[in-house]
């Protein structure tokens, strides 16, 4: 079947109304006008400049990459675990446990951020990276085990049982067998564990207090005050950055499914 | 060669391993899959383990192999029960279905697995891969991954793998299974020989009863959990013992009648309208209902060249088929049981039409009661 | 056979084993210990915070179903209530008509040209909701791309209040949810047999017969199950409504962080409750419809 014109023109279309926000946000960013004008009168550096001069901006990307780190390794180390005990549980033992795992998925981002908000307040966790850690592997941990789940359901038993037979203890099956042949969909859980927390604002809002601001969380505070270009710079910086890890999850998804 | 280690092919009596299963049961959440299987696997012998999926001969396997806890009953390796012990403890080749290569290492990797396990050195472990290579007729293979080789190629790699660490036993689930028709024969001829070769002993689970045939010391046909007749291949052929095995075993005619004496071994029976003859074991009441039981290339016309007295009926040709190496007919007796015959095709052999009357003959040492 | 004569030892001195005990220990016992360390992690960090915070609902001040009887009488509650739904409304009918053509046009496309176009599709599925938002507000600013060009069209002469209004709402929704329209769409069109569109026009359908009887009946699985995606993840909106959205046009979600703020707990508990509840609800229905649960495997955020 050929695509007809009027098809593919409303297809364009859409792709346009898809993508034109984020061209606008990359042009701005370059934009040297104080104000948000468009087209930009000129294009220069200014806004980044703005931004890797601004303490402020930089302590919130960093603090946002040590909270992506440390939730990637709980979240991964956690979910493989977990997804590697799933398959072996009776079905209504998965099923309920599951049901747990996954459900960050379903429920709303605001009833996750203010029940969290309700505990961790008691507990002394607002304004610390601790809680925010706390809180995103939970948010992130049903990508990890969904993506391992997914490369055990490739991954055929009988390559352990092959192993065991020549001689494998349980752990050396696992670690010469197992873990090689389903480390693409562990690294692709990593990676979206990582972005997951990378880009979370809801719980960030209530947990972050003031000792413990996201970049999600500044670029929130920033917005309400004026729209200034800086925020595009760092729009533009985490677009990329995001485009170039899922580029690293894509290339990793091949090869599994090589 | 240095080191303690004998070259792999070194026939050497005694050097495999027995294997006594005693009154071995399965149950799958209650549901029996093994049934009471008992089983002494002589040193060195190959064994069979033949019958319909389902039929339980691969958890059998499964469980010599420490996959399966048995439900119940023994197995005994060199008269050690070997319950309890975990898989890789067992010191036991397989080879499985669809092979289990590991994808991730080459075909040299894959080989020396087994003997990175056992605490092998690099050199010794690079000498043993090209020596079991060599054995398995694939030289030069060492840096292949296993996507990059051939279904027999990589067969060839398992049962390489599987040797490598020089097992007393080898496990083997249908491995010519995932073949074509060509590369199983050759690839059965090539087992007999590694068989012959290393002189340890191989347990062989298979579905196909021509590689059954071919290959075994012994077979045990297994049906439903249990073992239906344990035997040399020619014996289960031409003296099953149940219409089971008559029917899975290769192709059989039943005919059903009642008993008319015995005579010294021989059973007398009223059959498709006819007296007919069959060895029968033990003796038979008279009057009592009795199947006989032929193989089709076992009968043949009437007055054919080749055709031995005994027993004799009268059919009616229904249905004549040329299949290159010989015609199947078949045909209908006058009480309506309808037979098979094979004969081997000859340009010289007159065909018979369908319609015709015609009478056939075979001998009584090939009619067995089942 | 009762004995081996190869061992000869009797059957009963072999040992038999004790089976149920081990099967129970090797099945359970294994995977409950990788499972484990993340259920009590979770249950911990995540399951008992929200479950406590719900709990507020109906034991504040003492164990009453009060807080609920009072949402029906609640005229803040019914508007905001009724605008959420209202917005989830229009964002599904919106993501359907434009992500319906796009998932269509791409089960057509040849590999390069789909690759392309799923490239774009999935460009802003990753990009932050932050930052989509973010991109309205440029887009639709009294001195956003809109109204500058509107202006130098000279169409308009005074700016459009465009921003901070429920359109904004409805388009930068259906902007951020239309990959997850387009996705579970194309992937059940992918699965259908490219041959039986051919054999409807053999049989003399027109292009367009071919399409109705044909591709739509057999995509439905795939438009409902992106039909309740998308509804669903509207209901529990809160970043876009907040930045482009008008002071009283309030979405349940942030109706229930201004009642946390508050720290009017067993109100905002209670709407907590009612968000969740249809939520589950809609989740429920998805079970129950053939062909729609592969379609959630995608995640949401």
């Amino acid at each position: 079947m050929k695509n007809r014109p009027p098809l593919l023109l409303l297809t364009s279309l859409v792709l346009l109304f898809l993508a034109l926000p984020i061209v606008l946000i990359v042009t701005v960013s370059f934009s040297s006008a104080v104000y948000l004008t468009f087209p930009p009168p000129a294009f220069g550096l200014r806004w980044y400049r703005a931004y890797l001069g601004s303490a402020d901006w930089l302590a919130s990307t960093w603090l946002s990459l040590a909270v992506a780190a440390a939730t990637v390794a709980l979240a991964t180390i956690l979910g493989t675990l977990a997804a590697l005990g799933l398959t072996r549980l009776p079905r209504a033992v998965r099923t309920a446990a599951a049901a747990l795992i996954l459900s960050p998925l379903i429920v709303p981002g605001i009833v996750v951020a203010i029940g969290i908000y309700y505990a961790f307040s008691r507990w002394g966790l607002i304004g610390s990276p601790v809680g925010l850690v706390l809180a995103h592997t939970c948010l992130a941990v049903p990508f990890v085990v969904t993506s391992v789940s997914a490369s055990l359901a490739n991954f055929d038993r009988r390559l352990e049982q092959a192993a065991r037979s020549l001689g494998a203890t349980p752990w050396g099956a696992f670690r010469q067998v197992t873990l090689p042949l389903i480390r693409p969909g562990v690294l692709v859980g990593a990676l979206f564990a990582f972005i997951t927390s990378f880009d979370e604002l809801i719980v960030a809002l209530f947990l972050s207090g003031s000792g413990a601001v996201t970049l999600p969380r500044r670029m929130w505070d920033d917005l309400r005050f004026a729209i200034d270009p800086t925020i595009a710079a760092v729009s533009t910086l985490t677009i990329v950055f995001t485009a170039l890890l899922l580029g690293g999850a894509h290339v990793l998804r091949q090869r599994t499914a090589r | 060669m240095d080191g303690g280690l004998a070259p792999l092919a070194a026939a050497r009596v005694g050097r495999g391993a027995s294997v006594s299963l005693v009154d071995l049961e399965k149950r799958f959440e209650g549901v029996g899959a093994v049934r009471g299987i008992s089983l002494e696997v002589a040193s060195g012998e190959f064994l069979t383990l033949l019958g319909p999926s389902g039929s339980g001969k691969t958890t059998t396997l499964m469980m010599i192999a420490g996959f399966e806890t048995p439900s119940g009953g023994d197995i005994a390796i060199d008269r050690q029960s070997v319950v309890g012990v975990p898989p890789h403890r067992r010191n036991i080749g397989m080879v499985f279905q669809n092979y289990a290569l590991f994808p991730h290492l080459t075909v040299a990797e894959n080989i020396a697995f087994p003997l990175k396990q056992r605490g092998v050195d690099r050199a010794t472990r690079a000498a043993r891969v090209v020596e079991a290579l060599q054995l398995v007729r694939l030289p030069g293979y060492e840096a292949r991954y296993p996507r990059q080789l051939s279904g027999g190629q990589q067969q060839r790699v398992a049962l390489a793998r599987a040797i490598v660490f020089q097992p007393r036993l080898l496990l083997m689930d249908e491995p010519l299974g995932a073949l074509d028709k060509q590369l199983r024969e050759s690839l059965q001829l090539e087992m007999r020989r590694l068989h012959a070769d290393l002189g340890i002993t191989f347990v062989y689970v298979t579905h196909d009863q021509e590689e059954a045939l071919t290959m075994s010391d012994r077979i045990a046909v297994v049906n439903e959990g249990r073992i239906a007749q344990l035997g040399r291949p020619e014996e289960l052929y031409d003296r099953p013992c149940d219409r089971f095995v008559a029917s899975f075993l290769g192709e059989s005619n039943f005919l059903t009648g009642t008993v008319r004496g015995m005579e010294a071994g021989v059973v007398v029976a009223d059959c498709a309208g006819a007296v007919l003859r069959a060895v029968a074991p033990q003796g038979l009441a008279v009057g009592s209902a009795v199947t006989l039981s032929t193989r089709p290339e076992r009968m043949r016309f009437d007055g054919v060249s080749g055709a031995a007295e005994g027993n004799r009926l009268r059919t009616t040709v229904t249905e004549a088929v040329f299949a290159g190496e010989r015609c199947r007919y078949l045909l209908r007796a006058e009480d309506g049981t309808m037979l098979v015959l094979k004969e081997p095709s000859s340009a010289t052999t007159r065909r018979r039409a369908v319609g015709e009357v015609a009478e056939i003959t075979w001998p009584v040492a090939d009619t067995v009661v089942v | 056979m009762r004995s081996v004569p190869a061992l000869g030892v009797p059957v009963g001195t072999l040992r038999v084993l004790p089976v149920r005990a081990w099967n129970i220990r090797a099945l359970v016992a294994g995977p409950a210990l990788l499972v484990g360390p993340l259920l009590l992690f979770m249950a911990a960090f995540y399951g008992y915070p929200v479950l406590a915070m719900l709990a507020r609902s109906v034991t504040d001040p003492h164990p009453t179903l009060a807080n609920f009887a009072q949402l029906a009488g609640d005229g803040v509650f019914l508007h905001v209530f009724g605008n959420t739904l209202r917005t989830a409304l229009v964002v599904t009918i919106g993501t359907l008509l434009l992500g319906y053509p796009v998932a269509l046009a791409l089960s057509r496309m040849r590999p390069t040209a789909a690759t392309i176009t799923l490239t774009l599709v999935l460009l802003p599925f990753w990009t932050s909701v932050l930052v989509r938002s973010y991109a309205w507000m440029v887009l639709l600013g009294r001195r956003g791309l809109i109204n500058e060009a509107l202006r130098a069209l000279d169409i308009i002469q005074t700016p459009l209040k465009l921003l901070n209004t429920s359109f904004a709402v409805d388009i930068a929704m259906v902007h951020i949810l239309l990959p997850y329209m387009i996705l579970p769409i194309a992937s059940v069109m992918r699965q259908i047999d490219p041959s039986l569109p051919r054999a409807a026009a053999g049989m003399g359908a027109t292009p367009w017969g071919a399409f109705r009887q044909v591709i739509l009946p057999l995509s439905m699985p795939g438009a409902l199950a992106g039909t309740l995606l998308v509804f669903v993840l509207s209901l529990g909106f809160y970043i876009t409504p907040a930045l482009v959205g008008g002071p009283r046009d309030l979405m349940l979600s942030q109706l229930i962080a201004q009642q946390v703020d508050l720290l009017n707990w067993p109100y905002a508990a209670c709407l907590s409750v009612t968000l969740l509840g249809a939520t589950l609800v809609l989740l429920a229905a998805t079970q129950v419809l053939p062909g729609v649960r592969g379609a959630f495997r995608l995640g949401s955020r």
